[in-house]
Formats: structure tokens, C-alpha cells, sequence
């Protein structure tokens, strides 16, 4: 039958979490740059710090335009809660450290970005947090790493560098069996490519300095709750999460799964988390992300639209060795792609060009319209060479087990139009094929 | 809290202290498919500040067990059991649209026992349509969404609910989902029934002598305003305080107004 409808996308991606500024009447979000909030009495200040009122206290714990952002996130993502940080490091960081402490372990997909693999594989455990990593196409490798000390499963939407699709909804199953939730960073596809929670994911964080903010301009995380993870069943069934269900002697023995019960891991997180760690995202940044969200779907549109036509372009370029795009069919996870992400794979993808370490690099020095630096998710068209930059110092053997060869490039693929792009391709292959 | 009633675990939230029976007691009665976590906000500061707090989940709602009951007057007895068994003889009452009817038939039955009625959020009938009946039987997640899309004015609740950053839309479907979870009963249609087939408000609401409030949303679609014509007709003595900017889920659309109002109201010692 059919009944009233939610809002669309796009219209939670401009209204959700906003109202008009009740104090004047501004339309748009504006950015509360203050650091505390006066109370009204005594009584008041109290009933702030105890839980007993929604508001605002100390902008290390909640700020009004942060808050705008972070409602839109979790409206967008089909969630309950979102909480603005730092950078998509601090977001990954909080959503590990307040499920997971000394003795915990996580199992990852080894397909990661670089920092996140540097945080769980070096940080992490330095702080008692050990992670096995496994190939994220090879499910029973997932469920053989779980131990009973195991808090979470984290794996990346579009895995880096290959562009591994995550199977959500088989690892959320596994997760889920072993009364375990399924972390999944979501930066690369955004909420308006794919909805983890919808496939089964429970907590999802973005590195919102990516395609969310659009524009290269703020560094922020967002961490986002999707309310349907059962922490008081898992407690019951396995001890796991006491954090959660049990007394925190840090907020006057508050039991966060009893005050909440579909959002105390928010509750942790923020109470705990961004009381404590401090790795809060300022307001600028917030509004910064705010308007890039605002324009998400119609961004994401065209960077996909222009990455369909690149890739069709590298492909048949004799110059080229491979392209990894998913919506290629030789690509391991094209049929995984076609159901999870049908309106597309992003604007992020690596190939390889034939030749040498000097070859990429000439490639890369003879572009005009893509910038050499590293970064993604940008209005503007940008490329990284690894061998020459992030890899510079790793023999060619190693750069293989990493899925790289001398050649590797990474685009991310901007708003700029389509024909100029080519041409400047077109240009750095020309450039990179003269001196071999 | 966990109490034994009638050989169930009977979950009652007590706002983050242990109940005090020996302080003035403030019961707090959910609405349909909803659980305890509504009043989290309100328990809280009715805790903190003197009262000794009961937050129900009822029979077959979140941590509670048992199955769910029927009716509304089999709900109010067994809320009468429950404060037997937390040592409470008297208690102000407050509940939310189906835990309004709950309220008003305890008093109803147990006049004694009742010091002070809140009606948040309430109607009387409380008719439920026959396409919300058939989708809480046949389509259950059509049902929560229809309830919770009625239930909310605003995709931008300030200052959100239980705190900034948390999507009340969001909350609000995902905790009927919870409940439906942890019951292998159609608990939404239960309710809904016992909502729809409540026939003993008007002579219930004539009988009640305690002071009472009602505390509506202005844009509430589920319980309007205007459908508590009844009853407002029939305790003469109330008062009614409209909420702007409020649907269905005032608790969660207006968190700090709902707990102004309830607890001036249940501070006065009379009306």
C-alpha cells in the first residue's frame, strides 16, 4: 500500500537538521563561532550536564552549526546520529575507541587508504587495539579472524587502490551472526551513491573533506550511527560492549543502552569521545561541508558522469595497461558494483600507464587541468603519482603486493568539462610515451 | 529497575537513580510500539530534582516481557500491579497518546491512587484507520513509517532529541523497529487495536477529580487538538497547554517545553 513518503534526497540534503536562525532569521546555517553557551540559572546548567536537557554547553561536546551538519549526515545515510569531527582519521578513531580499548581486536579489509591502515596496524595497537586484515573478497576469511575479543568489522565501501567493492550485505551477515556491527567508510561512494545502512552496515564515517565538503576548502570527519545494531542482545549473548551496557563510572554510572535505546553508541561517543579525545570539527568547517552538501547529488552526478567517459577513454588508449573501475567488466567486482552502486562508482579509480617510473612522472608534469597533489573529492580534477609520491621509496616488487606498478595513477575526477579533461590526459600520455 | 509482575520481568527506567518509593512518584506510560526511551530527557530532571521516577516499558515492549496486553483497562491494571510492586500508593501519572489512555483508566479505576494526570499528546477515541490497522497487521515497517512521518512536524528539530546531533526522524523509526524486534507478537496492531476499541474514556475522563493537564501539539496529525474535545469537555477543571512547532512526538520535538510544563505542573499542589 502507500503511504505518506520521507523526504527526498535532496531536499534532506538542503533542509535536514535546518531551520531558519530563530534569533534572525538567517536562512542559511549560520556559524556559531563560540566556544560556551550562556546558562539561564544555576538549575539550568545542571539539567545540561546531567542529561536532563538537550542543548548546548561547551562547543567541544556540541555546537549549533556542527549539529546542522551532523543531523543532515545521519538523515542522509538513513541513520540516527551523527557526530562531526576533526578529520575522517578523528571519526574513524572515536568510532574504534569507544567500542574497543586494550584487549580488543578489530578485523579490517587490507584493502584500505593508507592512513587508516597506518592507525590500525601501527597506532592502534600500541594502545592494546590489535587488527587482523584480510582480503575483503574472501568472506570465510572474515569469519575465520573473528575472536572472541573481536568488537568490530571495518572495511572501506570503495577499497583502496583497487576500487574492491565491500560486500556489505555478506559481511554485515557475518558481522551480525557473531553478534558483531559492521564499521564501513563510506567516503568515496557518499550517501547519495550508497546507503551502507541499507545493506546492513551499522556505523558508517566519511572523511568529509572529500566529496561531502566537494570543494578542497575544509578538513572534517563525520561518524554516523545507524540505530539498528542490538548492543544490549550482543552484551547478553557474548559480554561483548559492556561500555555500553553496563555502568560508566565516567558519567555518574550512566548506562548509555538503557538511556538510549537505539543510540548509545552516540551517546558514548559524544559524552566520552568528543569530551575527552577532543577531536571536534570547527563550525567554519561545518558550514565549509554544509553548502558542499547542499549540491551532493547534482556534484556526484556529474563526477561520475565525466569518470564514465574518462574511463571509456583510458581503456582503449594504447598507452594504458589497465584501468580499475568497477563498471568495467574486467573488473573482479562488476557484478557486486551493478547491484550495490547503480548510479555509480565514483569519481576516484587508479590505472596504469605502460613504461617506467619517469614515464608516470612525465605524465604527471605535463597536465594543466589536473592538479598534482594528494587529495580526492574535489571540484577540481586531481591526480597523484604513488611511485613518485606516497610510494617514492618502495622497490618495485613491494609496489606490486600493493596493487601498484611504476606506472600507477590515481585520478580524481572533477567537475571541470569532460573534453578538457581528455585533452589534458590525452597530453601527459603523449608526454609519458615520448621518452620511452 | 526489573519488577515480577504477574511472573514477567516489568522494566521500569528510573532516571538515572535508584527509586526512592519513599519520594513523590512520577509515572511515565509510552505510547504505542514506543518504549521507556521517549522520556529519557524528562525522567532525568524528574530524578535529579526530588521525585522518585518510573519509566515503564509495557508487557512485551523493549526490556519488558511477557506478552503484550490487549487493552487499555488491562493495561492500566497491570500499571495498578506495578506500583504495588515498587511499594507506590499514590503517583502522578503522566503518559503519551496510547499511555494517555493508560493514565486516564488507572485513575479511572484507582481513583486513590492517582495524585496528578498529564494527557500528553492524547485523543479520545483514539480511532486508529483502518489502513493503519491493516498495514500494523500486514506491512509493519508501512505502518512505523506512516506513524512516524504523522508524528513529526519538522525534519529540523531544535535542539534535537535526546541531544544536538541525533536525527529525531531517524530515532523515531528505528525505536519502533526496536520494539517490533523483541517481540514475536504484532505488537504495533495490539496496541493500535487496544487504542481503536477504548470505549471507557469519556465516562473515565467524567470521574477523574485529580488536577490534570493536557499537553498537545499544535501540528499534531495522529492525536489532533481538536480530538481532545471530549475530554477536555469532560474534566472541566484541566488545563491545556498547546505546544507550537509540535507533532505527535512532542518529547522529542519540544523536549524542554514538555518538561517545563509537566513538572510546573506536577510541582503545584494544586490546580
Amino acid at each position: 500500500m502507500s503511504g505518506p513518503n520521507y523526504p527526498g534526497f535532496d531536499t534532506l540534503s538542503l533542509h535536514a537538521g535546518a531551520a531558519p536562525d530563530p534569533a534572525t532569521g538567517a536562512r542559511a546555517t549560520p556559524i556559531y563561532l563560540t566556544s560556551a553557551y550562556v546558562f539561564k540559572d544555576s538549575d539550568h546548567a545542571a539539567s545540561l550536564f546531567n542529561m536532563e536537557r538537550a542543548g548546548h554547553v561547551y562547543s567541544r561536546i556540541s555546537n549549533p552549526t556542527n549539529a546542522v551538519l551532523e543531523e543532515r549526515i545521519a538523515a542522509l545515510e538513513g541513520g540516527v546520529a551523527g557526530i562531526a569531527t576533526a578529520s575522517g582519521q578523528a571519526a574513524m578513531h572515536l568510532g574504534l575507541a569507544t567500542i574497543a580499548g586494550a584487549g580488543s581486536h578489530i578485523v579490517a579489509s587490507r584493502a584500505l587508504y593508507g592512513g587508516s591502515q597506518n592507525l590500525l596496524a601501527y597506532t592502534m595497537k600500541r594502545f592494546g587495539i590489535e587488527t587482523t586484515f584480510v582480503d575483503p573478497r574472501d568472506l570465510d576469511a572474515w569469519r575465520a579472524a573473528i575472536r572472541p575479543n573481536t568488537k568490530v568489522l571495518f572495511g572501506e565501501s570503495l577499497g583502496n587502490p583497487g576500487l574492491d567493492v565491500l560486500n556489505i550485505p555478506k559481511i554485515a551477515e557475518i558481522a551480525h551472526e557473531n553478534h558483531l556491527p559492521l564499521m564501513v567508510d563510506s567516503t568515496f561512494t557518499t550517501p547519495y551513491l550508497l546507503q551502507p545502512f541499507a545493506h546492513g552496515a551499522d556505523l558508517v564515517f566519511h572523511s568529509a573533506t572529500k566529496f561531502l565538503c566537494g570543494h578542497g576548502t575544509a578538513v572534517g570527519g563525520l561518524l554516523v550511527d545507524g540505530g539498528r545494531f542490538d548492543w544490549q542482545q550482543a552484551y547478553e549473548k557474548t559480554g561483548r560492549f559492556a561500555e555500553l551496557c553496563e555502568p560508566y563510572d565516567g558519567f555518574h554510572g550512566m548506562v548509555f543502552a538503557e538511556e538510549s535505546s537505539v543510540a548509545p553508541f552516540s551517546l558514548r561517543a559524544r559524552r566520552e569521545g568528543l569530551r575527552d579525545f577532543g577531536a571536534v570539527m570547527s563550525p567554519h568547517n561545518a558550514f565549509a561541508i554544509l553548502q558542499g552538501v547542499e549540491t551532493l547529488s547534482l556534484r556526484m552526478d556529474k563526477h561520475v558522469a565525466n569518470t564514465r567517459k574518462i574511463v571509456e577513454f583510458l581503456v582503449s588508449h594504447p598507452a594504458i595497461e589497465s584501468v580499475s573501475y568497477p563498471e568495467l567488466e574486467s573488473h573482479p567486482d562488476h557484478a557486486l558494483a551493478k547491484s550495490l552502486l547503480p548510479k555509480g562508482c565514483g569519481a576516484v579509480f587508479s590505472f596504469s600507464i605502460k613504461g617506467s617510473r619517469a614515464a608516470g612522472q612525465r605524465f604527471v608534469e605535463s597536465l594543466g587541468v589536473f592538479s598534482h597533489l594528494a587529495n580526492v573529492g574535489d571540484a577540481k580534477s586531481l591526480v597523484i603519482h604513488p611511485a613518485s609520491t606516497t610510494h617514492f621509496r618502495v622497490p618495485t616488487e613491494q609496489l606490486k603486493a600493493s596493487g601498484l606498478t611504476e606506472g600507477t595513477m590515481r585520478l580524481s575526477v572533477g567537475l571541470e568539462d569532460v573534453d578538457d579533461l581528455i585533452n589534458d590526459l590525452a597530453r601527459g600520455l603523449k608526454a609519458a610515451q615520448k621518452g620511452a | 529497575m526489573i519488577l515480577n509482575i504477574d511472573g514477567f520481568d516489568a522494566y521500569c527506567y528510573t532516571g538515572g537513580k535508584p527509586f526512592d518509593a519513599s519520594l513523590p512518584t512520577v509515572v511515565f506510560l509510552h505510547g504505542a510500539q514506543n518504549d521507556h526511551s521517549v522520556w529519557i530527557l524528562q525522567t532525568r530532571y524528574f530524578a535529579h530534582h526530588g521525585y522518585g521516577v518510573l519509566a515503564v516499558d509495557l508487557p512485551g515492549h523493549g526490556r519488558s516481557k511477557g506478552r503484550a496486553l490487549s487493552s487499555v483497562e488491562a493495561m492500566a491494571d497491570w500499571l495498578l500491579r506495578v506500583l504495588d510492586a515498587a511499594g507506590v500508593k499514590e503517583a502522578a501519572l503522566i503518559g503519551h497518546s496510547m499511555g494517555s489512555l493508560i493514565a486516564l483508566e488507572t485513575s479511572a479505576r484507582a481513583p486513590e491512587r492517582v495524585a496528578k494526570l498529564a494527557l500528553v499528546g492524547t485523543a479520545y477515541p483514539m480511532k486508529v484507520s483502518d489502513a493503519l490497522l491493516n498495514a500494523a497487521l500486514n506491512e509493519e515497517q508501512t505502518a512505523i513509517d506512516m506513524v512516524n512521518i504523522w508524528s513529526h512536524s519538522s525534519i529540523a528539530q531544535k535542539p534535537s532529541f535526546p541531544g544536538p546531533g541525533f536525527y529525531v526522524t531517524g530515532g523515531g523509526q528505528r525505536l519502533m523497529q526496536y520494539v517490533s524486534r523483541h517481540s514475536e507478537e504484532k505488537i504495533f496492531h495490539i496496541d493500535f487495536t487496544a487504542c481503536n476499541s477504548y470505549a471507557n474514556g469519556e465516562a473515565a475522563a467524567q470521574s477523574v477529580k485529580c488536577p490534570t493537564l493536557f499537553l498537545l501539539g499544535k501540528r499534531d496529525m495522529m492525536t489532533p487538538p481538536k480530538a481532545t474535545a471530549t475530554l477536555t469537555k469532560a474534566i472541566a477543571h484541566a488545563k491545556t497547554v498547546l505546544l507550537d512547532n509540535c507533532g505527535h512526538a512532542l518529547m522529542a520535538e519540544q523536549p524542554d517545553a514538555v518538561l517545563d510544563t509537566l513538572y510546573g505542573f506536577v510541582r503545584q499542589s494544586a490546580n
